[in-house]
């Protein structure tokens, strides 16, 4: 393609010094201006969305318990700074996102109802993929988000797709592609990575970093784990993002997008997070201390460290509680809708098998 | 309020467990996080967090206490304000859920019972004939690489959507030299060359399909497709139906499938009944020139993915084809071949050519063969092989790929479902051996299918010998 032998030119171009500058650049402006600067109404409405995933996700683990959702249901709770961090600074009317199966928060961050998305999780007929798809296949083309993918890995690949038809379409959009640390080991990222540099796709990719790919700690599996430097290799810059708070992901976001919007190609985030819950819910937790998580949420959580930024901007504590009890009711209903509505139809086994008519 | 905890359910199978410890005393201060109790299952010991804030109020399960059904109330937790005393115990056995009536399965089934056998499964429909080609019209000699060729030619000048990626398809012109020409016409941007990098590429085309676009993803052959044979089936084909009819995924896989020539076991396989068994998907295995163009033209225009499986040892024969302006043939109609009256040989792509051969030898024995050529394997045209086989009365598959799971093997259990009042004879399958594929002339020829073994069974099943 002539846009990328024409980067490819350019970059050859530079002297060895110049190149290393290239992949550290985003990290340096990140350093500079560390936290993104919020109006009293962005911080509001970041705090409003965070508390809703983690109000959301709690809902979601007491329903599981009571056997209303089956299956896998991988709980988004403690790395909500990450996705609401991230989607704020997304323009909306050009820009895809796809992640994996740990997927609920993302589709909070849209705005989605959560009555729809919480009847997907219980297998219901109003559930947004008619309850055929259940928590890890949840999409909405509508928001242009395209799931909700099951298979370690292969949402990268397939966000390399989406990212390739921003730029084929000329839409201007660039698609963001969440994985974990887990993901992170497999080779399709790294096959996605390689055509993404060649190519020049529009795309951002995120590894939230939540240490703990299912019970494997990532020192346990992983010869690099400092991820945001494993784009190295295919010269894609990397940024070294602190996950749990939501002003430092936004600002990070602020510079990658431009980056990428300026036809530079793609970025490499890495977020640090942490997951309170198991890696779902039939998980022992035996692999970490309680200690450990005790830890993180007393002295690193996300909701607690924009509550004192609220607090510190003069936002009454009354004011939050009244949030927080409004969110709990939102909640409340989406349970209560999930688990009376209808399931399918019988005959909604046979339908969206295929598009056409053979 | 006072808040119900409830015997949580660990695992997505876990119906009850033993409450093996409490962590907790009554009037004890909890938060969220706090480990309350230790539940055994069979499987693994879990600890049950809080996910409010309160007092424990009333344990009402003792520790020890085994075969605690999931969903029992085992514990009252007071909360801000409450006065733990004043907390009233529900009936221990009483679980809530009791009102919602639960039929089976996991989750809480709201009443409606489904038994697949009361649904109205959506009926096949006759499937359209081929568009008849007008009298008169110019017949033409074209390989079956051109014909392919056109096929995504005439495509991408009817639709901008339409770009072809894979291994060597632009400068190289095609491993094969399908794509030969399509650089100069259409230019970097809709050929595109992708490493050797099956799994990734074979991700991002069916990701430009979910984002709008229609691309066509060339495997040099299919054995390396099994590298990406994740994305072909749990990314393109299951999508549509996991969001409920949301997402939209219009792409093809194309390539070479089947045994070459001489280049051993690790080149030489079909995988024809891998994709057909997969819902989700289409599949096409075309034989003649004038088949392969029309079909990979719908093939591009189907809002579904697609597999279309090619033969690279029929890439250069030559086959007429008709001279129209847009011939787009209809995806899941088999073609009569050759009408016949003794036997039916049902056959798809480079066999369909053994098949012929056969039915040439078995007509100067005075055996009258009809030869049906399935084009699509899925979904199969199990009408066309009915219709011959009530006509015929026996049915012989002959298929170049292993016997075991084969078409041939769907097709002898639709003879046997559907036709089986018609069958005077058992239904006899001719494929390869049930070997790797050799490398040694001689060895290579053992394995393969081929005429004679087509006419001996075709023989057997009229009792002519």
């Amino acid at each position: 393609m002539a846009k990328a032998s024409d980067s490819k030119a350019e970059k050859n171009a530079q002297p060895a010094g110049d190149d290393d500058f290239a992949l550290r650049s985003l990290q340096e402006a990140l350093e500079k201006e560390k936290r993104f600067k919020p109006s009293e109404d962005q911080l509001m409405h970041f705090y409003e969305q965070m508390l809703l995933i983690r109000r959301f996700e709690e809902k979601a683990g007491q329903l599981y318990g009571l056997g209303l959702i089956g299956g896998f249901c991988h709980l988004y709770i403690g790395q909500e700074a990450v996705a609401i961090g991230l989607q704020s600074a997304l323009d909306n009317d050009r820009d895809s996102v796809i992640t994996g199966y740990r997927d609920h928060g993302h589709m909070l961050a849209y705005g989605i109802d959560p009555k729809v998305i919480m009847a997907e999780l219980t297998g219901r007929a109003a559930g947004i993929s008619k309850g055929k798809g259940g928590s890890m296949h949840m999409f909405s083309t509508e928001h242009k988000f395209y799931g909700g993918h099951g298979i370690v890995g292969a949402q990268v690949s397939l966000g390399g797709g989406l990212a390739f038809a921003h730029q084929y379409n000329e839409d201007g959009g660039l698609c963001l592609a969440y994985f974990g640390d887990g993901a992170a080991n497999q080779g399709q990222v790294y096959e996605t990575m390689n055509m993404a540099a060649l190519w020049n796709l529009p795309i951002v990719f995120v590894v939230e970093n939540n240490q703990y790919a299912m019970g494997t700690a990532v020192k346990r599996s992983s010869a690099e784990t400092e991820f945001y430097r494993r784009g190295t290799a295919f010269r894609i810059p990397g940024m070294d993002v602190n996950g749990m708070d939501v002003l430092e992901v936004r600002q990070a976001a602020e510079i990658a997008f431009k980056h990428v919007r300026d036809g530079n190609g793609p970025v490499l985030m890495e977020c640090n997070t942490y997951r309170y819950r198991g890696h779902s819910m039939s998980d022992p937790a035996k692999y970490r201390t309680r200690e450990e998580v005790q830890d993180q949420r007393e002295k690193n959580d996300p909701i607690e460290r924009i509550k004192k930024e609220l607090a510190a901007a003069g936002i009454d504590e009354d004011k939050l509680k009244e949030i927080d009890k409004g969110i709990r009711a939102t909640v409340a209903e989406a349970a209560d809708f999930a688990e009376s509505s209808p399931e399918p139809e019988p005959g909604e086994l046979y339908t969206d098998v295929l598009v056409g008519e053979y | 309020m006072a808040i119900e905890l409830k015997m949580p359910a660990l695992s997505p199978t876990m119906e009850e467990g033993t409450l093996a410890k409490w962590l907790v005393k009554e009037g004890d201060t909890v938060s969220a996080g706090d480990v309350l109790a230790e539940i055994e299952t069979d499987k693994a010991t879990m600890e049950f967090e809080s996910i409010d804030e309160g007092t424990v109020g009333k344990i009402l399960v003792a520790e020890g206490t085994e075969e605690v059904k999931v969903g029992t109330v085992i514990a009252i937790l007071a909360g801000e304000g409450e006065d733990v005393s004043d907390i009233e115990a529900p009936a221990p056995t009483a679980s809530s859920d009791d009102e919602v009536k639960d039929v089976e399965g996991e989750g809480k089934d709201v009443g409606r019972e489904g038994n697949p056998l009361d649904i109205d499964k959506p009926a096949s429909k006759p499937r359209a004939d081929d568009p008849e080609v007008p009298e008169g019209t110019n017949m033409v000699k074209l390989t079956v690489r051109e014909a392919l060729r056109d096929a995504m030619a005439e495509e991408m000048r009817l639709d901008e959507r339409v770009f072809v990626m894979g291994e060597e398809v632009a400068e190289y012109q095609g491993a094969y030299k399908v794509t030969q020409g399509l650089l100069d016409e259409f230019g970097p941007k809709r050929v595109i060359d992708t490493p050797i990098t099956e799994y990734g590429f074979a991700g991002i085309g069916t990701g430009a399909a979910m984002g709008g676009l229609r691309p066509v993803v060339e495997f040099m052959t299919f054995n390396f497709a099994m590298q990406a044979i994740d994305h072909i089936i749990n990314s393109a084909a299951k999508t549509n139906y996991m969001s409920g009819g949301q997402m939209r995924c219009p792409v093809v896989f194309r390539g070479p499938n089947g045994a070459a020539s001489r280049v051993g076991a690790q080149h030489s396989q079909n995988y024809g009944p891998w994709y057909a068994s997969v819902p989700g998907l289409i599949v096409i295995a075309p034989y003649d020139a004038q088949d392969a163009k029309g079909l990979l033209k719908s093939a591009i225009r189907s809002d579904d993915p697609v597999v279309f499986l090619e033969n690279e040892l029929v890439y250069g024969q030559s086959f007429e084809v008709a001279q129209l302006d847009d011939h787009v043939l209809p995806i899941g109609k088999a073609r009569i071949m050759r009408e016949g009256s003794d036997v039916t040989i049902v056959s798809y792509s480079i066999a369909v050519g053994v098949a012929l051969e056969a039915a040439e030898e078995l007509a100067e024995q005075g055996i009258d063969a009809e030869v049906i050529d399935l084009r699509t394997l899925r979904p199969l045209d199990t009408e066309t092989i009915l219709k011959s086989l009530a006509k015929t009365n026996r049915v012989v598959i002959a298929e170049e790929g292993w016997p075991t799971c084969s078409i041939a093997s769907e097709v002898i259990a639709v003879c046997m479902e559907e036709g089986f009042d018609h069958l005077d004879a058992p239904v006899l399958r001719v494929c390869n051996e049930d070997v790797p594929l050799p490398y040694a002339a001689n060895l290579e020829k053992l394995a393969l299918i081929d005429k004679d073994r087509v006419v001996a069974a075709c023989r057997k099943v009229t009792y002519a010998d």
